[in-house]
């Protein structure tokens, strides 16, 4: 068995700082809070730096480390980086892996509605032209293909937003912690941005970040948290390309999370806290649906009966989400942090009661890779 | 709508010479007939890589689209609609909906096209009354 033990996020909101200085603090505060030092970490996963993450953030801590990974998938990189970092260390190629991530996109202003385009790619030919926003276009019609299918509403998406944001005014840390409560009517009268997705469909745009520190359940017995085990991982690549999806609703998700269900011999049902990329307010009705808490098209009807909320049937994002909390870009660091300070009854006033497993779901570009882990405690 | 000039390459090159004529063409598989759409490098069915273009009716659906009302470039004038556009022969286009705004999915549609500045033409929908 593995285990994370230590977790912490960077500054948030708008730093006007620079990414290796708010990689730095994020890894810095997980060792801190792992009571590990600098020099015990001999594996290190991170993105998003320059062409050589691994290296520059090594280079900056100055450690030379064993074992690096850097897979490229989008917000679903982090899920996917402890699941390497498990085998990593059951292989016993490394002992004490820290998974970092940090932005400052926010005070950069360096995400454009377009999207990255690369001239050698097919999208540069077959979707570029059309002037699709990316990601937020695809997950758009994805809305508007569930919509229609389930006969669902805009407002039912705008729940999702609300429920968010009743989380994240339980949480300090939250960039809308003062921002007082969110209405559907707010959500509906919110800018189209690409229909049906409005401005308060989509997730911020925030700095932030943050790092786990994972170790064998051997050495994490020794430790000063209690030991946050990884029980299951799963994920799936799906499509880069917006038209390449037979069917957009039918995603990789619902493998992914399969995949790590039996891994943990776990289902749904032994999920007390789930942690959901909300890219978009879809993202949180497909993946719900996927991963199998609801069947198809009832995961909107859930929402409008305010199961998503503090309280509700289901502990969902209890940050406030990438919606209402933070969003850096890649959100899926900051997924494993959340579910740790659930599982460790550290959440404060949003603290799910006995919380003894947590479901991280990290979705990457354009619903194109899911990862999904399983945590446990023993109480 | 567009000034943009796509970039092609050896794979597509005919694909976008058939627009000079306003032509859509589909990538054909020559050993299976699979046709698909963007064009690959090898069959996604037979993975055969014995690959051609045929012509296209210029039929399809409305798979799914969105109304775009925020601009990510200078030359597009918002609102504007993206929509996946299932092809009578089975493939998935990205493309534009052009012509009145009240799009339904499933509505029939048919390509027409988009003149570029270089000779080229950029496919894009319009309802079939």
């Amino acid at each position: 068995m593995t285990a994370i033990v230590g977790a912490a996020e960077c500054d948030l909101g708008v730093t006007g700082k620079s990414v290796l200085q708010l990689q730095v603090q994020a890894v810095s505060r997980a060792l801190a809070d792992a009571g590990l030092q600098l020099s015990d970490v001999d594996g290190l996963a991170t993105n998003n730096i320059g062409r050589f993450s691994t290296t520059e953030l090594a280079q900056e801590l100055g450690i030379r480390p064993r074992w690096v990974e850097s897979t490229f998938v989008g917000g679903s990189a982090f899920e996917t980086y402890l699941a390497r970092a498990v085998q990593a260390i059951e292989a016993g190629q490394a002992e004490v892996i820290v998974i970092s991530f940090a932005s400052n996109q926010r005070s950069a202003k360096s995400r454009s509605l377009g999207g990255v385009v690369e001239e050698h790619l097919p999208a540069a030919q077959f979707e570029t032209p059309y002037g699709p926003l990316y990601p937020l276009s695809y997950y758009a019609m994805a809305a508007q293909a569930y919509l229609h299918r389930y006969g669902a509403s805009s407002a039912d998406l705008a729940q999702v937003a609300v429920a968010a944001r009743q989380w994240a005014l339980l949480n300090p840390q939250a960039y809308r912690y003062e921002a007082g409560p969110l209405t559907v009517d707010d959500v509906l009268e919110s800018t189209v941005i690409s229909s049906p997705l409005r401005a308060a469909d989509c997730c911020l745009v925030t700095d932030g970040g943050g790092a786990i520190v994972v170790t064998s359940a051997a050495r994490a017995r020794d430790l000063r948290n209690r030991p946050v085990q990884v029980l299951g991982y799963g994920e799936a690549t799906g499509v880069a390309g917006m038209a390449a999806a037979d069917d957009i609703l039918d995603t990789g998700a619902s493998a992914a999370a399969a995949r790590a269900f039996a891994a943990a011999g776990l289902t749904p049902a032994d999920v007390d806290v789930a942690q959901i990329y909300d890219s978009f307010t879809i993202t949180v009705l497909l993946s719900l649906e996927a991963i199998g808490f609801f069947g198809p098209g009832e995961a909107a009807p859930a929402a409008r009966e305010g199961a998503f909320a503090p309280g509700g049937r289901l502990a969902l994002n209890t940050s406030g989400g990438g919606l209402s909390y933070c969003h850096p870009g890649q959100f899926g660091v900051l997924l494993l942090v959340e579910a740790v300070r659930q599982l460790r009854g550290q959440a404060g006033q949003r603290q799910v009661p006995d919380a003894e497993v947590a479901l991280a779901h990290g979705t990457g570009g354009i619903l194109s890779h899911h990862s999904t882990i399983l945590l446990g405690v023993d109480r | 709508m567009s000034d943009l000039l796509p970039p092609e390459d050896e794979l597509t090159a005919p694909w976008w010479a058939g627009t000079r004529s306003h032509q859509l063409l589909l990538q054909t598989c020559l050993d299976c007939g699979h046709r698909q759409h963007h064009p690959r490098h090898l069959c996604l069915v037979c993975r055969g890589m014995n690959l051609g273009y045929t012509e296209a009716t210029g039929h399809g659906v409305v798979d799914t689209f969105t109304a775009v009302h925020r601009s990510p470039r200078a030359d597009l004038e918002v609102p504007y609609t993206v929509a996946r556009v299932r092809l009578a022969e089975g493939p998935v286009m990205l493309s534009t909906l052009v012509g009145d705004g009240d799009w339904q999915i499933g509505d029939e549609v048919r390509v027409d096209f988009r003149d570029l500045s270089d000779g080229r033409a950029l496919p894009v929908f319009r309802r079939v009354k």
